[in-house]
């Protein structure tokens, strides 16, 4: 198997996360690639702000706001 | 009419309910892709609040104990319909445009990428909410709905190959675009916009 390691690659495993659990292989080659990479670092945060993001939008879609924040 | 003791006023509930329809709808389009269906699971959907009225027991909120009856109404529709032909989207959805557009041929991103803020202060929560939407919206038919059985419906992925009936690698190709799209997306729309 071909070890994951341009920024493509990781990119694809920090999406892929978000979906399903990656492999001790992929989880190994993310942090090793990452922790060099300054882009992937940055990547890796823009997926972990749209996580919350999206976390934020379906409680605001799904609950009533609190009254104060009328 | 009559008002049990432990249930909701109905007139209370009707209006509220009537209140709430547009969210309903929006929600439901933007899981659904297909305005008839999207009505079809709000009808279904209010007609199970008003038949279960009594059985809200108040402690949960209205909106959230509504919404949670659309979200089964929104799968049994993705159930009901997942093999008929239109939910399996046509043609092209440019994914080699989008890759090519943030990786070099050599797989480097061609532009660091940026900072985000976080989005989702008090200020200006509404107005990213509004972004995030339309940019949902904007997924090609296919990958909006994986999208948001993931991200709405909370579905397992797993579940959601059995649901629809589809392989996990196509699955996973279907996300990984819609995901890439909507970091575009936003990136164009609204984290790379100008000031607001």
């Amino acid at each position: 198997m071909k070890i994951p390691n341009s920024c493509r690659d990781i990119s694809g495993l920090l999406l892929a996360r978000e979906d399903r659990s990656l492999s001790f292989g992929e989880r190994l080659a993310l942090r090793v690639h990452i922790l060099t990479c300054r882009a992937c670092q940055r990547f890796e945060k823009q997926t972990l702000t749209l996580r919350g993001a999206l976390r934020a939008w379906r409680a605001h879609q799904d609950h009533d706001d609190p009254p104060d924040s009328r | 009419m009559h008002t049990p003791q432990t249930g909701i006023d109905m007139q209370e509930l009707a209006r509220r309910i009537d209140a709430l329809r547009p969210t309903l709808l929006r929600l439901a389009q933007l899981q659904l892709r297909n305005p008839a269906w999207a009505e079809d699971a709000v009808s279904e959907t209010v007609l199970a609040v008003l038949q279960g009225a009594q059985r809200f027991n108040g402690t949960s909120q209205l909106k959230t104990w509504i919404v949670g009856i659309l979200k089964h109404k929104v799968l049994d529709q993705l159930r009901l319909h997942a093999r008929e032909p239109t939910l399996a989207d046509t043609g092209d959805d440019g994914e080699d445009d989008l890759d090519e557009l943030l990786f070099k041929g050599n797989g480097h991103f061609r532009e660091m990428p940026e900072h985000w803020a976080d989005p989702c202060s008090e200020l200006q929560r509404d107005q990213f909410f509004a972004v995030l939407e339309a940019c949902l919206d904007h997924l090609p038919n296919r990958q909006g709905r994986v999208f948001l059985m993931r991200e709405w419906l909370e579905i397992d992925s797993r579940v959601i190959c059995q649901e629809l009936d589809i392989a996990p690698t196509n699955l996973w190709v279907q996300l990984h675009r819609a995901r890439l799209r909507l970091r575009e997306c936003l990136q164009s729309n609204w984290f790379g916009a100008a000031p607001r």
